[in-house]
Formats: structure tokens, sequence, C-alpha cells
């Protein structure tokens, strides 16, 4: 999430500005309260791995799995730099401490009633497809395979 | 036997053809788990021996993944209606249509009946379970991702008892057990029909987000005989349960085999998928061709791919479905929208939460019915009939009702009556594909005529011609008839009485009367 939201920053070309480690808080952590006021990441570079170039096979997997299209050498340095600024999460000493995989843990999950109470707008719902065939919508086939544009593979090879 | 599968082999290639074309490349299904095998598979020795030459067994080994759908008024996480026919893309909320600006709101109804699945399949509930997406691309599938429990299921590690008869006589049962890795909830996908002709998709979501049980087995089974017995019992139990229709042929109940073999002492051969498996007849078919298949091509030095393979009923064999996706990966991830699921049992139920959104393990517990297995017990002991007959009467839907009335009725030992409903009535309702509910004779008049048969005014061959003359003499059941022939019969019996007469002619006079209708 984070990452997303530090786009416009990625784009602009600079650094974003170093924000202190969020540290995971409450009653679970208790083996690693920080000990007074948030403090700024250590600059030392000694935790966060290597930067390491990312290979045209792992780029061709992202392309073909998230339908991104890395286009030329500014979209993969983008992507260079998005991971090595994931990166500085291993600065962090998480040792014995269990991932928290979402914000709303401690959130308690509604549960809905078995009612009917949506449905019948099939009109609206045409409405947003360009085509569409006796009320069904109109997809190809089957899934289309990725094309690899002879320049594009030429790019992503050269640039290894 | 090689020679026939090449011939069979061969007449599959034009279909796999068009099976592709038809079946479009669907990715979807998860990892199978592979684990150690608690039973070792030997009904009727279990192993295969390598035809002629007589070289070492191959040991087959069968899991299954089954897909059962929630019997629930609305979907999993939204509220629109279930239903299985209806105009195309009327059944649909913005959400199923994954329009931005939606969330997931879960269905009470869903979490009980995957908790009931659970413990009626001897599982543990996890108290907390959490929610995952699992991406992939497909035009019935809106939002890009499909919401599952991958990580923390509800329900894990259980077992399934099925009973199978080691010969064709129905005389001897064996009982076996095959173990449940886990249940999760997930969303269903859309339906997508194939127009080959236009070269396009036309897609339909009115299924899609209806609530889904994945329960995985582990690869405890050795044969076709085994997965169908297996799957039948847990379509007995998710009835029993109301937690799934489980009607084969209505999709509510999907079933994915995956198949290997191996040597004795080996490790575990490469896996095929099989899919496309319409009933628990052909399940057993496309298992077991699916074995012979990979015997077969080991044994002519050929390998087994880990691909998957489609089930072609009219042919009986598998053809394979896909070629060049690979393994695919499907970027799992937590649900970012959707809090843990926490269940509740009697001790740590909270105070003073509302109790609309509390689920009590142990409340759901105290109410689930008797499960099929509990059934069968209690007419064996209560009647005296025999396991086998317990199992036909259960596995049939309403005929253990028909069997309770007429022994209510009629004077007639149960073990005598049972062979009278599983011989006579239930041999005539099977050939004309008939259910218990459309029998043309009622457990009313079957029981009047046992009486008869009891009270020795009837011989049992002239018991047996009435039957008979009476199941198709009446095609469809009416009321009115019925009762029609029950006053007749009540005639019959006054005027046998007052006649004195010969058991031929009480015979006689109930046949001309029945034909007379």
């Amino acid at each position: 999430m984070r990452v997303l939201s530090l786009g416009r920053w990625l784009r602009a070309g600079r650094v974003p500005p170093r924000e202190p480690a969020s540290r995971p808080s409450g009653h679970r952590h208790s083996g690693h309260r920080p000990q007074g006021p948030p403090q700024e990441l250590p600059q030392g570079p000694s935790q966060v791995p290597p930067q390491q170039k990312v290979s045209v096979e792992v780029l061709e997997h992202l392309e073909h799995l998230a339908l991104v299209d890395f286009r030329d050498s500014e979209g993969v340095e983008r992507l260079q730099k998005a991971i090595q600024f994931a990166d500085q999460l291993h600065e962090v000493n998480t040792d014995g401490v269990e991932p928290m995989d979402s914000v709303l843990e401690d959130r308690c999950l509604y549960l809905r009633e078995d009612d009917v109470t949506e449905g019948n707008c099939t009109k609206e719902l045409l409405e947003n497809a360009r085509e569409t065939v006796e009320e069904y919508f109109v997809a190809p086939p089957g899934n289309i395979p990725l094309v690899k544009l002879e320049g594009q593979k030429t790019f992503l090879q050269g640039s290894k | 036997m090689a020679a026939v599968l090449a011939m069979v082999a061969r007449g599959c290639g034009g279909v796999w053809r068009r099976l592709r074309q038809r079946c479009a490349v669907r990715p979807g299904s998860g990892p199978f788990p592979r684990g150690e095998r608690a039973v070792a598979c030997n009904a009727r020795g279990g192993m295969m021996s390598a035809g002629k030459s007589g070289l070492t067994p191959w040991i087959p080994v069968v899991g299954l993944e089954i897909h059962a759908q929630i019997s629930s008024n609305s979907k999993l996480f939204s509220g629109s209606q279930v239903q299985f026919a209806a105009p195309p893309n009327s059944l649909v909320s913005f959400f199923d249509a994954s329009l931005p600006g939606t969330l997931p709101v879960l269905n009470r109804r869903c979490v009980e009946a995957a908790v009931m699945t659970g413990l009626a399949l001897n599982c543990h509930i996890n108290k907390k379970s959490l929610f995952d997406r699992k991406h992939y691309f497909y035009a019935d599938l809106p939002a890009g991702y499909q919401i599952t429990q991958q990580r923390v299921p509800i329900a894990v590690n259980g077992s399934l008892s099925y009973s199978l008869c080691i010969d064709n006589k129905m005389s001897q049962m064996v009982t076996k057990t095959v173990r449940i890795k886990q249940i999760q909830l997930e969303q269903d996908s859309g339906k997508s029909l194939h127009d080959d002709a236009r070269s396009q998709t036309l897609v339909d979501l009115n299924r899609a987000g209806v609530g889904l049980m994945e329960l995985v087995m582990e690869p405890d089974m050795c044969c076709g005989e085994e997965a169908a017995a297996a799957v039948r019992e847990l379509q007995l139990i998710l009835q029993t349960l109301g937690s799934s229709q489980a009607v084969m042929a209505e999709g509510q109940l999907r079933v994915d085999a995956n198949v290997s073999v191996h040597h004795p002492g080996e490790p575990y051969g490469v896996r095929t998928e099989v899919k496309n498996i319409n009933s628990i007849r052909f399940l057993a078919k496309a298992v077991d061709y699916e074995i012979q298949r990979q015997i077969e091509e080991l044994g002519n030095g050929g390998t087994i791919s880990n691909e998957t393979r489609a089930f072609d009923s009219k042919l009986g064999c598998t053809v394979p479905m896909r070629d060049k996706e690979g393994k695919q990966d499907y970027r799992f991830m937590p649900e970012p929208n959707l809090p843990p699921l926490i269940l509740y049992d009697a001790k740590s139920l909270p105070a003073n939460m509302n109790h609309q959104q509390v689920i009590n393990i142990d409340w759901i517990r105290e109410r689930l019915p008797d499960l099929p297995s509990v059934k069968r017990e209690k007419l064996v002991e209560q009647y005296g009939i025999l396991p086998e007959h317990s199992f036909t009467l259960l596995n049939e839907d309403g005929l253990p009702e028909f069997f309770e009335n007429v022994v209510k009725q009629t004077q007639m030992k149960p073990k005598k009556v049972i062979g009278w409903i599983l011989n006579d009535l239930l041999s005539y309702l099977k050939q004309h594909s008939l259910t218990v509910k459309e029998s043309p004779v009622s457990s009313f008049l079957l029981a009047d005529l046992l009486n008869l048969l009891e009270k020795k005014e009837i011989s049992s061959t002239a018991a047996k011609q009435v039957l008979a003359t009476s199941l198709s003499a009446f095609p469809h059941t009416c009321k009115q008839a019925r009762d029609l022939i029950a006053l007749l019969l009540c005639y019959v019996e006054m005027l046998v009485t007052k006649w004195d007469g010969t058991e031929d002619a009480a015979v006689t006079e109930k046949n001309w009367c029945l034909q007379g209708f």
C-alpha cells in the first residue's frame, strides 16, 4: 500500500522523504515496544538487500500475471526504484513477531442476514458493456495469449 | 486392452480439438495437497497388474477436490438471489459485477453451512479463519480475483467414512475412510457459454459470487468405485444437513479428480487432474479410465505430464485440456476488505455482543440432524434388517420413510417387508426412472396388500402379481386414483371373506377390478 501511495514521488523522479518505521503496536508485540518517540530509520544499508537488476524472465512473468506493460527503460527503472523502496522494510527486526496482514484484524467481521436485497438490474449492468448479445456480456473465446512484440523482446534482453 | 485404448485414444484426437475450443482454457483450480497416505488401498487388491508381462504391480492414487454450492437465499458476499435458472444477468448485484466502490459483506448462513459441514465430517473448526484473494484472468471472473480461504480455512483435518460392496451381490460391505484436508468458503464464478460459430463467449454472472464450500480430500482412494462411493456418501450428508442440495446435474456439486500411479515402495507418480465430470457414474468411469491410461502409457515407456484433462462422457475417455498455460501463479494475498472471521463456542461466547453477530459452534453441533450412517444403524437396530438393506434404503430419497410407513401399517415383519420394498417396488421404480415420490403405489396400498398376504388370504405369487399390475396400471401418481384403488381393495377383501372362495378366485377378482381402470 505504501509503495502505491508514493507513486507520484516515483514519477517525479525524486527520492521520497523518509518516514519513521511503523512500529507494530498493541498487546501482541510486547517484545518490541518502542522506548520513546518513533525514531528515524538508521541510514546504513546494512540490512537492506543489495540492489538487484530485475531479470527479463521476471519481467515477462510479471507482465503476463498482472497485464502491465513495462514498455521502456523508464518503466523498468521505476519498478527497480519501487522494489528498492519496499526493501527498506528489511531494516526492521521482526524476529519472533507474528506478521500482521490486515489493519482490520481487531475489527468485527459483520455478518449479514441471508435475505435477498439486490439484483434485478440487468439493464443498468449491460449499459456498461460495449457489446451485448441477448442480455449476455460478450467476451473473446478464451484468454488471448500475450503477443511478444519483436522490438520489446530485444529491448528487454538488451537491458540485461 | 492396449489395442482398445489406442483406438479410443485416436478417436479422441478430433474431440480434443473441439473440446479445447469449447472449454477454453480456464485457470483456477488450486494446488492439490500431497501428503502421506494414511490408508493403504487394498480393497480387492487395489493394485493393478501391469498387464500380460506380469511385472511389478501399480498402485493407483486418487484424490478429490469437491466444490459444493451452499444452499442459501443470497450470495456469499452480496444480497443478490441464488437460483438455478433465471434470465441472464438478472441475479447480479453491483458487487457481483465488480463495479468500483463495492465491498463484500459476509452472509451468516453460508458460514453456518460451512460449520455444519465441518462438524459432520469430524473436522476441527478454526475459531479464527482468514479470507484471501486468488488472482487469475477469465471473462467470467469480473474482479480478476476470487475471494477464498487459502491460508487459514474454516475447517481442517476431518474424515469421511463410506461403504462399498466387495462383490456385486451386495452381500459383503466394507467401510473405508478418506481424510478431509480442509473445507473453505469461496466465491463461485459466472458462467461462460462458448459460441464457436461467432468466435465469442457469452458471459452470465448469475452464478458469480454464489457461496461454495471447497472440500479437499487427501489421496486415500485407489479406484473409481471408491471415489464414487465417497462422493455419494458426501452427497447424502450434505443433503441431510441441508447445507447444499448437492445435485451434480445442476452444478451444485462439482468434482475434480487427481489421479496418479506408482510402484509399491516408490514415491508418488506425476498426477493429472480430471475435470468435466457430471455425474457419480462418470466419476467412476473417468477415474478408472485415467488409471488405465497412465498404466498403459508408463508401461509403453512413456511419461505422464502434470496436466489437466477433461472427461468426455460420450467416448468414455479423458482428453488433454490445457497445453501452454504452465503452472499458474495465483498471487495469493490477504483480502484487505474483510477482517478475520471469528467463531465462538459455549466457553468463549462474548457477553455483550448482538447475538445475530455471533456464531456458536456448540449451538450448531447440538442441532445437527442424524447423519446417514447414524440413520442406517438405527434402521438396522430398530427393524432387524441387514446393513446392506439399510444402505440401499438410504440411497433412495424418501425410501426409508416409505419403508417405515409400510411397517407401521402392516403386521408383516420388517425383515419380510424389506424384501418387497427392495426387490419388487424399487426395481420397478428404477426400471422406469421414477422417484419414490412418484411411486404409483403408496405405502398405504402396499401395507394393505402385505396384510392380505400375512393373513394368508392371498398367496405370495398372487401378491407379486397384484403389485406388478398396480404399479404398471398407474404410471402417474394420482391421489384420487390411489384412493379409488384403496376403496376397491377393501371391497375385494369384503368379497373374499364373504365368498370363502379359493385363493385364485380372490386374485382373479382383484386383478379384474384393477384392470378395469
